[in-house]
């Protein structure tokens, strides 16, 4: 599986997190109240994090690291996540809730401990590649229904996933629009009878991991002419499969190229390779029903072709984060 | 098990040493990057670092095209030219003639305007053109240096030839870079070591070289002197 943060290769230095909203003057008088209301609420043990409804309650609270209704929003190092991280920010801030941006922490390697003891409390993560990096390295789940069931069932206690947004950045068979066109080509099953006749790139390990070429022929039952090694979804994999030299390439769905170059990202309905969603993780203490409902409505409209156009504007067009994030949530009314 | 062991054992199973993927295939490819691209720095830095050397002048040139030379990184250069040249085949060509450029030209002009005004002058005196100036006298007792700089431009260039495996090319570099992608370390080890092997023997040619060419005159001298 490869490691998320080291998917953008064409990536800008990534923006200055932007700096944390002001704390309201009140907050000591209301952080008292709140303090007595949590204790009552350790106290009976049937009192759930997520389910303090009503607004006033929900201020920051010394006993937990992060409160209800202050979050802490954390980011990996690399643009797409850092987006949707501001993403995220932009909509809470939006429903009224205190919100720190903590971006650009570094892989899921080391964000995972941060959130897992609650030093952040939402991070935007990548079902499949949280799966196998940090829950289950052994794991074969492939579609996003058993990847987040067993999520859901493997998670420890202190982490849960939101729901998964339809927006993927995950590895695919890239073809240019003109051998779409030529061979009818729509999806990796649609590749069976001319994969002989076309050489495949990708990177080096792709010959040999068990989703790469082997996995396309053991479930696709394809055999193409040949493998040529390349990079990771980079500029060389870019440029060969523009001019021609392979006639298809692993490229992952949200890289810019695929707009700027045309080139379609053919489906996957056997799932060769596991999914990739957009999932909100978060420390389940930390959040509750309105910060809930705000990324569940984020995730339900962010699409593989809106975050695709989101990172586009961002890595080719040099459009700034907080800009790209406000234009998505006004787009879709959630602004 | 040490990586000695591990690249030992790489290298001598059998199958490494047949097919498109076997080490003579790829050692091959790799002294063809190698020797191209020693072969066109050469015809552009000798004959440039004689005139220079010879004339006495544009020692400025030589400084800059070795310092701007050696701050290059290779492997930026190579990925640059690909995707500015649409991924022609021959972008590993560029950074490696550019690589192996320097050493020579600074050698080659240092050789030339090291050599003993003294010999020059007598040449002249005895009514030698300046063709034959530099072909009788100076490029015979520069041979030392000349030859120092193609020996650390061939063994840089083929130990950097490596790169051509970045862009999906073939050579000794494929090894490192799949090994790594595939984490098959002994692949990377063994093929390290065969590359490691092939500049030791590079150098060995070189003292050979030295051997054969340098004047009988001169050898004696530089060994004391130089």
């Amino acid at each position: 599986m490869p490691n998320n943060s080291s998917r953008c290769a064409a990536a800008p230095a990534p923006a200055p997190a932007p700096a944390p909203a002001p704390a309201p003057a009140r907050t000591t008088i209301r952080t008292a109240a709140v303090a007595v209301a949590a204790l009552a609420c350790l106290t009976a043990a049937a009192c759930s994090s997520s389910s303090s409804s009503s607004k006033s309650s929900s201020s920051s609270n010394p006993l937990v690291p992060s409160a209800t209704g202050s979050v802490i929003v954390g980011s990996a190092n690399f643009p797409e996540d850092e987006l949707i991280a501001q993403i995220y920010v932009d909509a809470l801030q939006g429903k009224g809730i205190k919100v720190t941006s903590k971006f650009n922490i570094g892989a899921r390697e080391v964000y995972y401990p941060e959130i897992e003891k609650g030093a952040i409390t939402i991070i935007p993560d990548y079902n499949g590649a949280l799966l196998t990096t940090s829950v289950n390295p052994n794991s074969t789940a492939t579609s996003t229904a058993a990847v987040n069931a067993e999520l859901t069932a493997k998670l420890p206690p202190a982490l849960e996933i939101l729901n998964s947004a339809p927006a993927q950045d995950k590895d695919s068979i890239t073809v240019t629009q003109a051998t779409a066109t030529k061979y009818h080509l729509t999806s990796i099953s649609d590749l069976a009878p001319v994969a002989k006749d076309l050489v495949i790139g990708g990177p080096s390990e792709f010959q040999t991991r068990a989703d790469g070429v082997p996995g396309l022929k053991k479930i696709y039952g394809l055999t193409f002419k040949s493998f040529q090694p390349l990079d990771e979804s980079g500029p060389i994999t870019i440029t060969d499969l523009a001019s021609g030299k392979v006639q298809a390439a692993d490229v992952f769905t949200t890289t810019p190229q695929i707009i700027t170059d045309h080139f379609v990202s053919l489906a996957d309905p056997k799932n060769d390779f596991a999914a990739q969603n957009v999932t909100p993780l978060v420390y389940k203490k930390g959040v509750n029903s309105t910060t809930v409902s705000t990324l569940n409505a984020v995730s339900a409209v962010l699409t593989t072709d809106a975050l695709l156009e989101m990172d586009k504007a961002l890595i080719i067009d040099h459009a700034s984060y907080t800009q790209v994030a406000s234009g998505f949530l006004t787009q879709e009314g959630l602004k | 098990m040490s990586y000695f062991q591990i690249a030992w054992q790489w290298l001598t199973s059998a199958q490494q040493w047949h097919g498109s993927d076997g080490i003579p295939v790829r050692l091959v490819q790799h002294l063809q990057y190698t020797g191209i691209a020693l072969g066109i720095a050469l015809i552009i830095a000798l004959p440039a670092g004689l005139a220079m050397g010879h004339l006495r002048r544009g020692g400025f040139v030589v400084v800059s095209v070795a310092n701007f030379g050696r701050a290059l990184p290779t492997l930026g250069l190579l990925v640059l030219i690909f995707v500015l040249t649409s991924g022609s085949p021959a972008s590993w060509l560029v950074p490696l003639v550019v690589l192996a450029i320097p050493p020579i030209l600074v050698n080659v002009y240092e050789g030339v305007l090291g050599v003993d005004p003294d010999l020059t002058d007598a040449a002249r005196g005895m009514g030698m053109t300046e063709w034959q100036v530099l072909r009788k006298v100076e490029i015979p007792v520069a041979t030392p240096l000349i030859l120092l700089g193609l020996r650390i431009s061939a063994i840089q260039v083929v130990a950097t030839a490596t790169i051509a495996a970045y862009i999906g090319l073939g050579g000794l570099g494929r090894y490192i870079i799949d090994g790594l992608a595939r984490d098959e370390y002994n692949v990377v080890a063994g093929g390290a070591a065969v590359i490691v092997l092939l500049a030791l023997a590079i150098q060995a040619l070189f003292t050979l070289l030295r051997w054969l060419i340098v004047p009988v005159g001169l050898r004696r001298e530089t060994q004391t002197s130089r």
